[in-house]
């Protein structure tokens, strides 16, 4: 009954979704390395990038893709609207309903209960702006079939998502490892008081990584939406979902959200076929049961205080 | 140099903080054009936007943004001096409230309100108060247990609220698969309630051993999972169409015959003496060895561990008890609606309960109970003026806004609002969820 569908077409569109809970766990991640705090309003950036990708792509596009020129310039701009609109989005999270609870010194069930507030707030906001009926992107290329793995159909749709993603994932990546900046958020993630005693501006760091979190989950949000479609209440299942694989490669841990990504990705679309597709939400949540019952620190290891 | 300069840019106008924070008002303007403005559900999405944005609606708001800011950030000194005569009034009303004769007294008195009131309103009054009033009051007392108690974050607690509505449906014989017996709804109770403990024993069992957060997004996808379950399982639970015809509460005991039929003040006094009792249960419970052990959970995990509180059990234990609550609940609303589908039992509702807790107080039994009735009578009242469909956005902004200016709540309890005040001083916590984000504490 399992793999009816053949191995390598499963395969390839759990890649393909793989990719998308990378893009989107590495805004968990990053938040709890230097937080040590789930950010549950993190599926709703997702959503405002979406939101903004559709918005900008709506105002340029004319009419159909008039060359492969033109649809790669009109994805690029999609992908960099929704990174943009997602980092704004976390932006203004983090100062509306983080930062007034840290300048207090709130106790950790104060930052959730306001995280989910804010998520709770633009959806229902989203909801009511945009309508609740599911919105699709204009039609920037022509989705065909652009080569065959092993007899299975590889879309463009597929590619596009992969290489843009994997070309984030690889930025940040360095900006983690390389750069003063990603020193910074490391340093904060291991020792935040013996950072800003050595001159880290904590807060700086702080909203770096929320605005970073928020262009990676941005950029995933219109890429999902360009592949399924946008609607208010998009940024729930992959949020969960995306949360899923940053327990699984390790929270925390940079390398470890990219791997748990791909990873449940390819789980889920495998295990979709051996039970009705209708399940597929119950297969991720019970990935994550599963790892939180037996290797709670997940695959490569919760290396809280080395956020890359 | 460099000091000097930044000196300089420090000393600008624009720098100053009390200019800085206009922006944040003229956000705060915004956001309050956007969430009373028109919805964009008809016609393009982007309507919505276009209308109640880049309109000339959205000036009045900009303009009322600068003004509060005037007022607060000109004004504001004026403010800081009524401050202490509002404080002396609170925390004298406060001492009294402390007094056991007048607690006691004014329970009583709104017993009687509780009880007496309902006689004299209207049948559609009547029904917000059986249906919504009652069930949400009940909900709300059982999560209190959860998060005001034991200090942890339950975001789907509608699921087990849900597995009693279901458990109703199935024992009565209204789902497409047979019970082995038809029973009374109110027999269901006990198995209602058996059923949904179970689930958040088994639910929280894992998950508690972990870091108390986690149980905060285990419990958000079990929610999901069982809405998506009475969702998509028609053969089980008819699917989206929902179960129709639940039979009502009835009694024939001897030669007492009595059928709770359409009418809601009959189920509202049920209701009411189910919450009586169980406000008086975890009024007890709060006070009792049990009660000390949630105290010194959220107050400080590892010592209570140290001292031989086994944490996880008591964990547990509130977890399965603000469940089971839940599933009580579920049975008392199935059997008065007479009717479910699974759009009861979407995410948007363990957060509305949510809110009704951190509006009352969390942990302070009565000011949640209060708390969650005037949160549920509230939009009821205003729904001519404001769309009942906008009331969860209101709610969003409600709990950010309770998170930054008062996160013990209107009628805090003593316990947890000095609970709060330690832990922003540093002291020791105040849930059962781990170090102070962004403290420098790594565990």
């Amino acid at each position: 009954m399992c793999f009816t569908q053949s191995f390598w077409a499963l395969l390839v569109s759990g890649i393909e979704n793989g990719s998308i809970y990378a893009l989107v766990a590495l805004g968990y991640t990053l938040v709890y390395g230097v937080l040590h705090l789930i950010n549950f309003a993190h599926s709703e950036v997702f959503m405002s990038g979406a939101f903004g990708g559709l918005f900008v792509v709506d105002a340029v596009v004319g009419g159909p893709p008039s060359s492969g020129l033109s649809s790669a310039g009109l994805i690029a701009l999609g992908t960099i609207a929704g990174a943009f609109f997602g980092a704004v989005a976390a932006f203004v999270l983090e100062r509306v309903a983080y930062r007034p609870l840290r300048r207090r010194n709130a106790p950790p069930l104060a930052f959730l209960i306001s995280a989910i507030g804010a998520s709770f707030f633009l959806y229902n906001l989203a909801g009511k702006e945009f309508g609740t009926n599911p919105i699709s992107v204009p039609q920037i290329y022509d989705e065909h079939p652009w080569f065959h793995l092993f007899g299975a159909p590889v879309l463009n749709t597929y590619v596009i998502i992969v290489v843009v993603a994997l070309t984030m994932l690889v930025a940040l990546d360095r900006v983690i490892t390389r750069t003063r900046l990603g020193r910074g958020i490391r340093a904060v993630a291991q020792d935040a008081e013996t950072a800003s005693l050595l001159g880290v501006d904590i807060d700086r760091v702080i909203v770096t990584t929320f605005v970073l979190g928020g262009l990676l989950g941005g950029a995933g949000g219109f890429l999902y939406g360009m592949a399924i479609n946008v609607s208010f209440n998009m940024g729930f299942i992959p949020g969960l979902k995306a949360f899923t694989a940053a327990v699984l490669g390790g929270i925390g841990n940079v390398r470890g959200a990219v791997v748990g990504g791909f990873l449940l990705g390819i789980v889920e679309s495998l295990g979709v076929s051996c039970v009705s597709s209708s399940w597929q939400n119950t297969i991720a949540f019970s990935v994550l049961v599963v790892v939180l019952m037996f290797r709670p620190t997940g695959i490569l290891g919760e290396r809280l205080g080395r956020a890359a | 140099m460099t000091t000097l300069s930044a000196v300089a840019r420090r000393a600008r106008w624009w720098n100053h903080a009390r200019v800085r924070r206009i922006g944040a008002y003229v956000f705060a303007g915004i956001v309050v054009a956007l969430v009373t403005g028109p919805g964009g559900s008809e016609g393009h999405y982007s309507n919505g936007l276009r209308h109640g944005l880049l309109a000339p609606r959205v000036i009045p708001f900009i303009v009322g943004g600068l003004v509060v800011w005037a007022a607060v950030e000109l004004g504001g000194r004026q403010l800081y001096r009524v401050r202490p005569l509002v404080t002396t009034v609170v925390s004298g009303s406060q001492r009294r409230w402390q007094s056991p004769v007048v607690r006691l007294v004014s329970y009583g008195l709104l017993l009687v309100v509780a009880i007496v009131y309902p006689m004299h309103i209207s049948e559609f009054w009547r029904v917000v108060a059986a249906n919504e009033i009652a069930i949400y009051v009940l909900l709300a007392i059982g999560l209190n247990v959860v998060i005001g108690f034991a200090g942890l974050l339950d975001l789907g607690y509608i699921a087990f609220f849900a597995i009693g509505a279901y458990a109703t449906a199935y024992f009565t014989g209204r789902l497409p698969i047979h019970a082995p017996f038809t029973l009374n709804p109110f027999l269901v109770i006990p198995l209602a309630i058996g059923l949904a403990l179970i689930s958040g024993v088994i639910l929280g069992f894992p998950t508690l051993r972990l870091r108390g957060d986690y149980l905060a997004i285990v419990t958000l996808g079990f929610g999901e999972i069982v809405y998506e379950f009475a969702k998509n399982q028609q053969g089980i639970t008819t699917g989206s169409a929902g179960v129709f015809n639940i039979p009502h509460f009835s009694i024939h005991l001897l030669d007492i015959n009595y059928d709770w039929g359409l009418p809601s003040l009959p189920y509202y006094y049920v209701s009411l003496g189910f919450i009586v009792v169980v406000m008086f249960l975890f009024s007890r419970l709060e006070n009792s060895r049990v009660g000390r052990a949630w105290t010194a959970i959220r107050e400080d995990e590892v010592a209570a561990a140290a001292t031989g509180v086994a944490t996880l059990k008591y964990k547990l234990m509130a977890f399965a008890i603000g469940a089971s609550t839940s599933g009580l609940a579920g049975v008392l609303f199935a059997s008065k609606v007479g009717s479910i589908t699974p759009d009861a039992f979407t995410l948007q509702y363990s957060i509305l309960v949510l809110v009704l807790v951190i509006f009352g107080g969390m942990g302070s039994i009565a000011g949640v109970a209060l708390g969650a009735a005037v949160l549920t009578w509230l939009p009821e009242l205003l729904r001519t003026h404001v769309n009942p469909q906008n009331r969860f956005i209101y709610f969003g902004m409600l709990i950010i806004i309770m998170m930054i200016f008062r996160p013990q709540g209107l009628l805090p309890s003593r316990r947890r609002a000095r609970e709060i005040r330690f832990a922003e001083a540093g002291l020791e916590g105040a849930d059962a969820l781990g170090p102070t984000p962004g403290s420098g504490l790594t565990s």
